[in-house]
């Protein structure tokens, strides 16, 4: 077994394009999710928003990048009003229902084969439509460390990608510590209390929507620019899920959780991967039993397993605090 | 033999890249590894239902003077390798679809491919549908209506067994969709490989999902969660773990592919009025139906179903009046889950079972059920057949393959005029 390159793998991972993308979808989750006690099950909606904005926009209608990114952001927020309408003023388990139901009729309409002149249908878009922002790459050759391993592209991602983290985080943590995001959080605890305060409660609720899908949007963007290529199936309500994932194992409501889950959770997710893969082709592992292709499979079982003991013995995740999350539907 | 095998690996890709991570994410760093020689593209062509149509004829014309002529296998499938780049033009010879099918959009029944580069699969869809140049509007309505009310049976069994677990504990299960897989899969077992007759498979199937799916899942993971006091909204993300958990357990036993029957999957449909319906969707609705009003009465007549009733309205006022709460919860689940189970062989007889299937349903019984009222039985059947005949109905002036999205929007129209649903009471959704 090649430990030397389990490590690689699994470090690069764990500092990689997808660390970076559920980081800022689990940004936007914890917004919502964290702060608001909003349970949006839709987050998957808002990077595809964000992701087949640029493709479209620029492969299909020539728009340059920069104002394809722009109207990106203003139709993720259109999205945000879209779906709060209805919905914020529902239970929880409602607004959960809703918002997968948004997901998926976003993810349908963009495979189907009636809008396949625009985007793609189930193939997705596949285009040099990052072209102007590769064109700004100043690395000329990927990292080749032991531990770290990068193409000259991916590298251009991952250092602009945390770079957007940052500042992403940096608003998150003014927000959430301004009195506006004290509301937030006193509507998380009780409604009816902040309501009777005199809070417009529904206003609030819209805005982190907004605010959080803005940064769900911002995920579909590095999605869509690290790989030079969206498809509708990638959009999925698993999406949303792994993101709840990243943002559970975290701890929702701290600020840097989305980032800590994130990262362990794609090191987890390769490591694992990896050495499972380099125990069958040695054959540690008998192939009757896991087959090299059934590897993958083995992962989401483990997601699955992990969400669910995560839920049950530490719904705090790992920097949360337990008494922070009272949430119930019923309450 | 090796094209045989081709099309497998081919399948369980498919079936793989509807979740995202396997195809997208793992193959990102190893991409561009061979230099590939040929694309290749495949369709697949089904009707209104799913059901794949075989025998239809596919015409690829390309560059260099390429031109090729296919026919849809039994699955439905078709598919052609291709050596050079460019735009090919694939066309559906329309006079080959079956009787009563045609393409939902006349002046789509020649595509345009991009073949960029080399190495991918490119996948080109027709939306076919009930012909509307063939048929008359009030023969295909009826056809429709017909069709969806066999969807919406199948969505009340599944739903009514979600909607009395969520009356009686609160839980809002996204693992519901998983035991209609259940049904499928075992159906699949018992019959294509332990060799039992398809009608001797499908009792022993839903008794062994009640079992499994029903006691067992409350008995082993909701209960002791219940009386650890978890809270709802964490039960509910634990279903969803649940659920991908089980899903994956599924696609590593069953592998990716599609599965049909060995008996009754290419069966001819009877005409009956205006109605063609193939006789095993008679038999099958029939007992859904059966199984719909037994479960009905249940409710209704039974102490057991009056308890649960009782349940739902106030646990603990139930409690304290002698009805023993778990008891009750555990007759739902084991109730939930024959329904759920048979909901699942329903489709499984006409289109096949996948380790997705209760995915692809889960959403429309949720939209069911909040259609009818969360959390009320009676609402639960009223929403599904709503659905099931709206879904159906809709493909009448939207394309075939967006009914789905047509189901979905209207529940997010139904939450925005009437949130508590058509037979729920205001008071709650609060």
């Amino acid at each position: 077994m090649d430990f030397i390159f389990i490590a690689q793998q699994s470090f690069s991972a764990a500092l990689g394009v997808n660390t970076i993308i559920f980081a800022l979808a689990a940004i936007g989750l914890n917004m919502h999710f964290g702060y608001t006690g909003l349970l949006n099950f839709g987050q998957a909606g808002f990077l595809a928003v964000g992701a087949y904005s640029v493709a479209t926009l620029v492969v299909s209608f020539n728009f340059p990048l920069w104002a394809a990114l722009l109207i990106g952001i203003l139709n993720s927020i259109i999205l945000a009003l879209l779906l709060g309408l209805p919905t914020l003023r529902l239970r929880a388990d409602y607004l959960a229902i809703v918002t997968i139901a948004a997901a998926e009729i976003i993810r349908q309409i963009a495979r189907s084969a009636t809008f396949n002149e625009y985007l793609g249908g189930s193939d997705g878009i596949t285009g040099k439509f990052g072209k102007d922002f590769f064109d700004l790459n100043p690395f000329k050759d990927g990292l080749n460390t032991p531990l770290l391993r990068y193409t000259a592209n991916d590298l251009w991602v991952v250092v602009t990608g945390w770079a957007l983290v940052i500042v992403v985080l940096f608003v998150m943590w003014l927000l959430v510590r301004s009195p506006w995001g004290r509301v937030l959080k006193a509507i998380r605890e009780d409604e009816e209390a902040v309501r009777s305060l005199g809070k417009n409660v529904y206003l609030y609720k819209m805005q982190s929507l907004i605010i959080g899908g803005i940064f769900g949007s911002f995920a579909g963007f590095v999605y869509a620019l690290s790989r030079q290529s969206v498809q509708p199936d990638n959009y999925g309500t698993a999406l949303t899920f792994f993101a709840y994932t990243v943002l559970i194992l975290g701890g929702a409501a701290r600020v840097f959780a989305p980032i800590a889950g994130s990262v362990i959770f794609w090191f987890l997710l390769v490591f694992i991967e990896q050495m499972l893969r380099q125990a069958v082709s040695a054959g540690y592992i008998p192939e009757w039993l896991i087959g090299v292709n059934q590897v993958g499979q083995i992962r989401f079982m483990l997601v699955g397993l992990g969400l669910m003991m995560l839920m049950i013995f530490r719904p705090q995740g790992i920097f949360g605090d337990r008494k922070e999350l009272a949430l119930d539907a019923r309450a | 033999m090796k094209m045989g095998k081709a099309q497998l690996v081919r399948k369980i890709a498919l079936g793989l890249s509807s979740f995202f991570l396997i195809s997208a994410f793992t193959t990102a760093g190893t991409a561009g590894a061979a230099a590939a020689t040929s694309s290749t593209l495949v369709g697949e062509i089904k009707d209104v239902n799913s059901t794949p149509l075989s025998g239809v004829r596919i015409d690829v014309t390309g560059p260099n003077g390429f031109a090729a002529q296919l026919t849809s296998d039994a699955m439905g499938k078709w598919q052609v390798e291709v050596a050079s780049t460019g735009i090919y033009d694939v066309t559906l010879d329309q006079a080959s679809l079956p009787a009563g099918q045609a393409l939902t959009d006349i002046s789509k029944g020649t595509r345009k491919v991009n073949v960029l580069m080399l190495g991918n699969a490119l996948t080109i869809l027709f939306p076919i549908g009930p012909g509307a140049e063939r048929t008359p509007i009030l023969d295909q309505s009826v056809q429709l209506l017909a069709d969806g009310l066999i969807l919406g049976i199948i969505i009340a069994l599944a739903a009514l067994g979600l909607n009395l677990v969520f009356g009686t504990t609160g839980l809002t299960n996204f693992a519901h969709g998983e035991l209609l897989t259940l049904g499928g899969l075992l159906t699949y077992f018992f019959s294509a490989i332990a060799g039992l007759p398809v009608l001797a498979a499908i009792p022993i199937a839903v008794a062994l999902s009640a079992f499994i799916g029903g006691y067992l899942q409350d008995r082993l993971l909701w209960k002791p969660l219940r009386k650890r006091g978890t809270g709802l909204i964490a039960m509910l993300v634990v279903s969803i773990g649940f659920a991908i958990f089980i899903r994956y357990v599924f696609l590593f036993i069953f592998g990716g592919f599609t599965r049909q029957l060995p008996q009754f999957a290419g069966q001819e449909g009877v005409e009956i009025g205006l109605v063609s319906i193939t006789p095993k969707s008679i038999i099958s609705t029939s007992v859904g139906l059966l199984l719909l009003a037994g479960a009905t009465f249940w409710l209704l007549r039974s102490k057991m179903g009056k308890a649960s009733r009782a349940v739902a309205d106030n646990p603990a006022l139930a409690a304290a009046s002698g009805i023993e709460v778990e008891a009750v919860i555990r007759s739902v689940w084991i109730l939930g889950a024959l329904l759920a189970a048979f909901a699942g062989i329903m489709v499984t007889l006409n289109q096949g079972v996948s380790f997705l299937m209760g995915q692809d349903m889960l959403l429309l019984i949720f939209a069911a059920v909040t259609l009818g009222g969360l959390g009320t039985a009676y609402g639960a059947l009223v929403g599904s057949l709503v659905i099931g005949v709206l879904i159906q109905l809709s493909t009448l002036i939207i394309p075939t393959e967006l009914k789905y999205v047509g189901a979905l929007f209207v529940l997010i129209i139904i939450l925005l005029v009437r949130p508590q649903g058509i037979l729920g009471r205001k008071e709650r959704v609060g």
